[in-house]
């Protein structure tokens, strides 16, 4: 589904990553781990094609990503459902249509998409806060709110930077509890994390690949969990 | 553009609408610029075109004339002018001649000496207006013949100072017309200005909206239609009061000359309200490039 060969990324003069390979396969849960600075956030860039890499190539959906237009790359995140760590809301929206966004931009009808918002705002648990403003939201709300987004288009790829990054313990478990049921539902799942306790929790509930990024290469980290 | 992409230009979309937000001071500059550079361009159209038809009436009119002046002594002026009539009549190309009463000449001296002058008192040349038929005559045998049948007799045909004046009017026509390709041109440069600041300040929408999946076309739409539509609505303001303004000038009047000439005449009071469209269609140029270019800029 989404294939890394031998990749390659320089950032700021020197090597950030290099002659790294990995293969996300259809319906597949990847924790993605390593220290701060170590380059999670750009291999995620690398695999919905926000940055191109320096060598080697990606792959997704059997397309070279970077033989791909501005338009056929704007289809490609369209399949692609990404969580950032910051959200990335409009603050002058209310949430229902931020999570909506992927819907307006690729020209369908909201009103004839109305329930299945609803449900999922509902399935995030926010069903009571549609109509408030991104601002206005906890930091666990902002996260749930961004999952949602990232779904909306029903992705086959769901990437999350550090979704648990700025919430709590029993949110963490929510999100993580999110992802998995995502996952059983036949997505794709790659979770960047440096949070070991998240990756321990996800023991119980799902099959998982854990990928540790060090010394600019990725290591399978230990045995699968 | 397709039928399609202009009905979604003027119709557009609410919802897509909403997505970017409404950047403040863009929105003043543009409808600022539009509406003066649109009322400037009504005011370089009614020059252009008053010289237009300043120019061609000169050149027709003068054209055609000429004048024949008798200098001669009081006893002998009025058979001078007979006898210069009489040729006048017999030359080929010569439309009509006649003599102008002491009443017109008087009023042609008017705007110098004042109403009531007693012209038959003052040595004041006979003046003969002379009609050119078409083809003309010939100015050099005419001459030649007034000279010597005619000793006071001076022919002149305008050629002098018709020239510089008819160059001069259309020059000022060219100058107009240069002035609004001008003041497209500024027009252009300050909505390209103006959209790259609101392109700027909108950074994080542009880039939220592209991870989310949005289309480059579907991002500069955003910001082209809502630039053309400012300048639309500034230009047509802009226009609304300088038409205004050209209404208030005086009309064309003899006494006037020139300058109570200036405004529209017919159906050239229909040409400013091309200055709206056009105004629209030079801010979606130069928004569209702006924001090929700023989301070209963009990975």
């Amino acid at each position: 589904m989404i294939e890394l060969e031998n990749v390659g990324y320089n950032y700021g003069g020197g090597e950030l990553l290099s002659n790294l390979s990995v293969k996300l396969a259809p319906g597949s849960f990847h924790f993605l781990t390593g220290p701060s600075g170590a380059g999670k956030t750009t291999l995620l860039k690398l695999c919905y094609g926000a940055l191109t890499p320096t060598s080697g190539r990606v792959r997704a959906f059997n397309m070279d990503v970077q033989g791909l237009d501005r338009d056929q790359m704007a289809h490609l995140r369209r399949r692609v459902g990404v969580v950032h760590q910051d959200c990335r809301f409009l603050d002058h929206l209310p949430v229902i249509e931020n999570i909506a966004l992927p819907l307006i931009v690729s020209g369908k009808d909201l009103g004839a998409e109305e329930a299945n918002l609803r449900e999922l705002l509902n399935w995030v648990g926010l069903s009571d806060r549609a109509n408030a403003l991104p601002p206005e939201l906890s930091g666990g709300e902002r996260q749930r709110a961004a999952l949602a987004r990232s779904v909306i288009l029903s992705p086959d790829v769901i990437i999350a930077d550090e979704p648990t990054g700025n919430v709590d313990w029993e949110m963490s478990q929510r999100l993580l509890q999110l992802l998995v049921e995502l996952n059983r539902m036949g997505k794709t799942v790659l979770v960047a994390t440096h949070d070991m306790s998240l990756i321990r929790a996800a023991k119980n509930q799902v099959q998982a690949r854990v990928l540790r990024i060090a010394a600019k290469q990725l290591h399978l980290a230990g045995a699968d969990l | 553009m397709s039928e399609g992409r202009l009905r979604k230009l003027i119709v557009g979309d609410a919802q897509a609408d909403r997505v970017v937000p409404p950047s403040g001071f863009t929105a003043q500059l543009t409808l600022f610029v539009s509406g003066a550079m649109a009322f400037l361009a009504v005011f370089a159209l009614a020059l252009s075109l008053a010289s237009g038809r300043l120019a061609t009436r000169w050149a027709d009119e003068l054209a055609r004339a000429a004048t024949l002046r008798i200098n001669a002594p009081a006893d002998q002026r009025s058979a001078q002018t007979e006898a210069a009539l009489a040729i006048l009549q017999q030359t080929p190309g010569v439309a009509s001649a006649r003599a102008l009463t002491q009443k017109e000449q008087a009023a042609l001296l008017a705007p110098w000496f004042g109403a009531g002058l007693p012209i038959d008192s003052l040595p004041v040349p006979q003046l003969i207006e002379v009609i050119e038929d078409d083809p003309g005559y010939d100015g050099t045998g005419l001459r030649l013949r007034l000279q010597a049948e005619v000793p006071g007799a001076v022919l002149d045909d305008h050629t002098r100072w018709r020239a510089p004046l008819v160059d001069a009017a259309r020059a000022l026509r060219r100058l107009g017309a240069v002035s609004i390709l001008l003041i497209a041109g500024a027009t252009a440069a300050m909505i390209t200005l103006a959209a790259n600041a609101a392109l700027a300040a909108n950074a994080q929408v542009i880039e939220v909206l592209r991870l989310v999946g949005a289309l480059d076309s579907y991002i500069a739409h955003a910001f082209i239609r809502r630039f053309t539509l400012r300048a639309l609505g500034g230009s047509a303001a802009g226009m609304a009061l300088g038409m205004f303004g050209v209404w208030l000038m005086p009309a064309a009047s003899n006494e006037g000359g020139f300058l109570t000439g200036l405004g529209f005449q017919g159906w050239s009071w229909l040409l400013p309200l091309l200055i709206p469209l056009l105004g629209a269609l030079v801010a979606f140029a130069a928004t569209t490039r702006a924001a090929k270019k700023r989301l070209g800029d963009l990975t």
